[in-house]
């Protein structure tokens, strides 16, 4: 694996994205919590192109008023990207032809469907809208404001704190593997396709297994000797003001237009 | 003066490794604070751990508090009691923030949110932690979380200290803030350690622990072994 791959899947501590102080940071994160799950159903669920390509627009937006990093940002939805990108390709190549007038070109002796195309053009809109919206709003708390608002917001404590406890070791565990792998170059070790390296690289996932292991019976110890009998708490103040309220209610209408225009169109 | 914390002819035994202890006698007295040495792997902190019932011992007996302690219920006592502060804090410190993990002991003992915060906020600010409240507490350093995790523990206001390795992977500065602080603590301790200097400031006995057994050794003794 290059290095700097290695580096992006273990070096997250549960901040935020990096971000100058924002017009959004200063909403409560419930109610930007509750909204994005609402406009992310009114992108997704209707199979409009206009609603669809309207998200994508207030995507946009919500990042520029979130002052976020437009470098990181495109590279971040790239990668997005890179996973839907076959779909795109095949869909209009998969999608039944029903009369001829639909084929848009042929390849290869596969013939493309004109709503194939629009279909992965719409399903390619409509992740791109989401993402983008969910890394200016959400993605602009931590992990533990996150956590916190969720908890309040109603979901269940137990998701809630396997969540906490998942950002809370990612990094210490994360901290053993690069450990273990660094033990491992110091005595000249590189990754190669051969035996050797598959039982070693096997070893190394064994052991930082056995290695959480013992650090949550560790984590359990040390929290029986605090008392703990299955119950937890989160501490948390912040209340909702005015502004979250004028935010709410200027929202939902708006939602509820864009779920108009896809009922009519 | 009766003991906080007895143990007779205490015995446990690993699987593999054979007795690690046998038949052990141990008094702690208030204010004692009592260094326990001996090679690695001797089973000190297996002792530590028979002693709030972490593990059950294989025979012989555990008074703590003025009552024999055998089932799990009641070791739920001993441990509410004695403040177990373990060798790694990321063990110890799990919550988000630092103002949680050290009202998480309170609150467990049945305070309600607004007592286990004060209180919470009280310890901190007594070790000289105001301002950590919010932090997150796996971003601070070393000598930090193991203030907080001392802290965490402290909250619950117990009468014994049960120290694991305090000074493990801590610079000179932070050993010595952490010597200040439990210095200034009036609670017994056991404390276990490889750190000469450091015990021999803070120890007012030494015992030793060898080949399964206690001794009870002077700070010299002790020095060439620890």
């Amino acid at each position: 694996m290059p290095q700097n791959l290695e580096h992006s899947g273990s070096s997250w501590k549960g901040q935020q994205l990096k971000h100058q102080t924002s017009l959004i940071d200063r909403f409560d994160a419930r109610v930007r919590i509750v909204l994005i799950a609402l406009f992310a159903c009114v992108v997704v669920l209707p199979n409009s192109l206009l609603v669809a390509g309207i998200g994508l627009l207030i995507g946009l937006l919500l990042v520029v008023l979130a002052r976020l990093n437009m470098k990181r940002i495109f590279r971040r939805v790239l990668a997005m990207d890179m996973f839907m990108i076959f779909l795109i390709i095949m869909l209009p190549f998969t999608t039944p032809i029903k009369v001829p007038a639909d084929i848009l070109f042929e390849l290869f002796g596969l013939q493309a469907s004109r709503q194939g195309l629009l279909h992965a053009v719409l399903i390619a809109v409509k992740a791109n809208a989401v993402v983008l919206a969910l890394l200016a709003v959400v993605g602009t708390m931590s992990a533990t404001q996150f956590g916190h608002s969720l908890a309040r917001i109603g979901v269940s404590e137990k998701l809630v704190h396997l969540l906490l406890f998942t950002v809370r070791y990612l990094d210490v565990i994360g901290q053993e593997y690069k450990r273990m792998r660094r033990a491992m170059q110091a005595r000249a070790f590189v990754l190669r396709v051969d035996k050797h390296t598959w039982r070693s690289i096997g070893y190394l996932i064994g052991m930082l297994l056995i290695r959480a292991m013992e650090r949550s019976e560790r984590i359990m110890n040390a929290m029986k000797c605090r008392g703990y009998h299955g119950q937890f708490y989160l501490l948390d103040h912040g209340s909702l003001a005015a502004r979250d309220y004028y935010l709410v209610a200027l929202s939902v209408p708006f939602l509820g237009m864009l779920i108009g225009m896809a009922l009519i169109l | 003066m009766q003991p906080l914390i007895e143990t007779r002819g205490l015995s446990y035994r690993y699987p593999r490794q054979g007795e690690v202890l046998s038949h052990v006698d141990f008094s702690l007295f208030a204010g004692d604070r009592v260094a326990l040495i001996g090679p690695n792997g001797a089973g000190k902190t297996t002792f530590l751990h028979l002693l709030v019932g972490l593990k059950k011992a294989k025979a012989g007996e555990v008074f703590a508090y003025g009552s024999v302690r055998k089932t799990e219920a009641q070791f739920v006592e001993v441990r509410a009691k004695s403040g177990f502060l373990f060798q790694d804090p990321d063990d110890q410190l799990f919550c988000p923030t630092v103002i949680e993990d050290v009202a998480f002991g309170p609150l467990n003992l049945g305070r309600s949110k607004e007592q286990a915060e004060s209180l919470a906020r009280k310890t901190l600010a007594s070790l000289g932690m105001v301002g950590y409240e919010e932090r997150v507490a796996h971003q601070l350093s070393g000598g930090e979380k193991r203030l907080v995790a001392l802290a965490s523990v402290l909250a619950m206001e117990p009468q014994v200290l049960l120290l694991d390795e305090p000074t493990n992977a801590l610079d000179s500065r932070a050993q010595k803030r952490l010597l200040d602080v439990l210095m200034t603590l009036p609670q017994a301790m056991i404390i276990i350690s490889h750190d000469d200097e450091f015990l021999a400031d803070i120890a007012t006995r030494y015992i030793r622990l060898d080949a399964a057994r206690f001794s009870e050794a002077d700070a010299c003794f002790a020095k060439g072994i620890a």
